[in-house]
């Protein structure tokens, strides 16, 4: 159990390569927290730097409040699960399992005990004496979560621990990583670059991009209050609709027809010193198809009209998209965005809007629709530098 | 379906047999001849019609064959252990760490496997005769080595690139110092490389002929390839062919003995299961 603190880490690589700059986390004990970002943003390279596995270039690094930047990985007493899981080859599950204990010298009988007791606890009992080339991907991955939990350790690190797992293993293992974690208590850093594992797994999570971090908070902060376009298009899935937009006379012009400032966001456009141009965030989930509302609600929000692109049912809800008239909202941080996402839903003809619809909702491919939504829990945003200019203090 | 693929199993196997019997026949014929007499040696049977173990006992009756033995194992052995030694440290380093000069480092061993050796027979020749080492084992141990180098090294870089190196780090975190990761995890995963070097340098130097009939002029350190030519002129011998091929037979258990001994730690694909599915 250990309180682990970032304070202003760097790390260079010799070629030159900022990885990571001036990263502050405080990780309180017994926290699951979760590093999420794109690929290439630092995240290895972070989690890394807490393990010893490389050297911090800048900043320290305390674990229960001691400066531990010089310590060797095998003194700080921190266990870690490799996104290749990196099992031990020549030795059977039990002896990679027990592998830790045996370098710290622990007594046969305790060893056999605690193998014993983590192989029933990852459902590995009947696997103990095969070797690991012999086991599936899961069982492995079981394996090298054991040889990470056999020892007690005050922290585990987690790099992509499910990445190379099919699809419905990794949501099946994600829910025992989380209840495992839950059970022993132990410190946690995770690293994915999947959003939803974020989301599903934290009790805090850290967006990152290009080696800084962007925003830290639990889930549901991150989902409602994303402080700049990046965090609001990678969190959330579909991704937030992004639209360019004017600020003129108490409304905004947009592709979607002119939408009216709510008191509240007129308010918190204000204080942040809203340019004239802005570009509005909108999520999926917003949206509702408008024949299902009464009059005061559909009075209460804004309606357009459009022709549904494709329609998807997922059978609870539907996913209608539409291709709507005008310009696609353009800046630095959205290109980044969908570069660095690989996101290449790029259309020519006008911006795309994703909208989640109820089941109930009569949406035809290729017909119009009266699309509603709600202009109070839109996002606005500064095309410039990409920072929110509605965020609630 | 299943007649084309049995149709393709008859043809490979008639493959198989076809480049078998041409590997072995004439293996098979130097054993037939070893064990010949004198009279029927020539009387082509691919079987021998009288069997005797005479040419084994003449051969080994004679200080020349046992001596030249002993001077095959000992320079091959010698000169296998310093070639795979240093050639595991290149190598290593070549697979792992980035230093200046490592392009020129590979270059110039790739360079000297290139290099024809008969044209050094002759400046080694005389360099070994100036610098007394002409007719000693370490006048064929050294050559042996510059030249067996460049084969260790590929084949053992070859080796340690397939090795995860992210278990060297697994090793680390679970509290391991690095000799005690090096000991207890890298070493047996680059086991087989290292004994798959080994047999390959050791064929190297046990096969020499060129050196070893240049750079000896006695049976101080004559290798068997060498006096194997010797016992042509030889008096003792009328006929020495029974013998040459009893000697050819007696040297080529070695090798297999070498090659059957360390098969079993040659475990093909050792590292399966390490990473990823
Ligand atoms: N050993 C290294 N030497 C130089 N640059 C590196 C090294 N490892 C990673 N990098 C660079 O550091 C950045 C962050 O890498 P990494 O932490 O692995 O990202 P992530 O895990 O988020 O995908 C990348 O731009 C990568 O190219
Ligand atoms: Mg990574």
């Amino acid at each position: 159990m250990a309180e682990i603190v970032l304070d202003k880490v760097t790390k260079r690589y010799p070629d030159g390569a900022l990885a990571v700059s001036d990263v502050d986390i405080t990780i309180a004990d017994g926290e699951f927290i979760i590093l999420v970002g794109p690929s290439g943003c630092g995240k290895s390279t972070t989690l890394n730097m807490i393990a010893g596995l490389e050297d911090i270039t800048d900043g320290e690094l305390r674990i229960d409040g001691q400066r531990v930047n010089e310590r060797a990985p095998k003194d700080r007493d921190i266990a870690m699960v490799f996104q290749s899981y990196a099992l031990y080859p020549h030795m059977s599950v039990r002896e990679n399992m027990a592998f830790p204990l045996r370098l710290a010298h622990v007594d046969k009988e305790t060893i056999n005990r605690k193998v014993e007791d983590a192989a029933r606890i990852l459902d590995l009992g009947q696997h103990l004496d095969r070797k690991p080339g012999n086991l599936s991907g899961g069982q492995r991955q079981r394996v090298a979560m054991g040889r990470a939990i056999v020892r007690d350790p005050k922290a585990f690190l987690m790099d992509e621990p499910l990445s190379n797992l099919d699809a419905k293993l990794r949501v099946q293992m994600r829910t025992s990583v989380a209840k495992l974690q839950r059970r022993l208590g132990t410190t946690t850093v995770y690293v994915t670059h999947d959003q939803t594992e974020a989301m599903t797994l934290g009790d805090r999570v850290v967006v990152m991009r290009g080696g800084l971090v962007q925003q830290i908070g639990s889930p549901q902060a991150l989902y409602d209050q994303p402080v700049n376009l990046f965090v609001a298009g990678f969190i959330g899935s579909p991704s937030m609709n992004f639209l360019p937009a004017t600020l003129a006379d108490g409304q905004l012009n947009t592709p979607l027809g002119a939408v009216p400032l709510t008191d509240r966001i007129r308010r918190l456009a204000e204080a942040a010193k809203a340019p004239r141009e802005v570009i509005v965030g909108l999520r999926p989930e917003h949206f509702e198809d408008a024949e299902l509302l009464d009059d005061t609600e559909r009075a209460r929000g804004v309606t357009f009209t459009a022709t549904v692109e494709v329609l998807e049912s997922m059978g609870s809800d539907k996913f209608a998209y539409f291709l709507v008239e005008g310009e696609t909202a353009t800046s630095a941080e959205l290109d980044t965005l969908a570069a660095e996402t690989g996101s290449t839903e790029m259309t020519d003809s006008g911006p795309q809007i994703v909208t989640r619809l109820s089941a109930a909702s009569a949406a035809h491919e290729g017909a119009e629709l009266d699309v509603w939504f709600d202009p109070d829990k839109l996002h606005l945003f500064d095309p410039g530098d990409g920072r929110t200019l509605t965020h609630v203090k | 379906m299943a007649t084309s693929q049995s149709g393709a199993k008859a043809r490979w196997a008639l493959i198989d047999v076809v480049v078998l019997v041409y590997a072995l026949v004439p293996v098979l014929w130097i054993v037939s001849l070893s064990f010949k007499t004198k009279e029927t040696l020539a009387d082509k049977n691919f079987i021998p019609r009288e069997w005797t173990w005479q040419n084994y006992a003449d051969i080994f009756t004679t200080n020349q064959f046992l001596r030249a033995l002993l001077n095959s194992v000992g320079i091959a052995v010698i000169a296998t252990l310093i070639a795979v030694v240093l050639g595991t440290m290149a190598a290593y380093a070549i697979a792992r760490l980035d230093f200046p000069g490592k392009r020129v480092l590979v270059g110039v061993s790739l360079l000297i496997a290139m290099f024809p050796q008969v044209s050094l027979v002759t400046p080694l020749f005389e360099m070994e005769r100036s610098l007394g080492l002409f007719d000693t084992w370490p006048g064929l141990i050294l050559p042996y080595i510059t030249f067996a180098l460049p084969l260790a090294i590929y084949t053992l870089s070859a080796f340690f690139r397939e090795i995860p190196w992210e278990l060297e780090k697994a090793a680390k975190m679970d509290g391991a110092t690095p000799a005690q990761a090096f000991r207890r995890v890298i070493a047996p995963l680059a086991a087989p490389g290292v004994f798959t070097t080994a047999i390959l340098v050791f064929i190297f130097c046990w096969n020499d002929f060129l050196f070893a009939i240049s750079l000896t002029s006695t049976t101080s350190s004559r290798t068997v390839p060498a006096a194997l030519s010797f016992f042509q002129g030889s008096s003792q011998f009328e006929d020495p062919t029974g013998t040459v091929s009893a000697a050819a037979v007696v040297i080529t258990v070695p090798i297999i003995l070498f090659v059957l001994f360390f098969q079993r730690r040659i475990v093909a694909g050792l590292t399966s299961g390490a990473v990823k599915g």
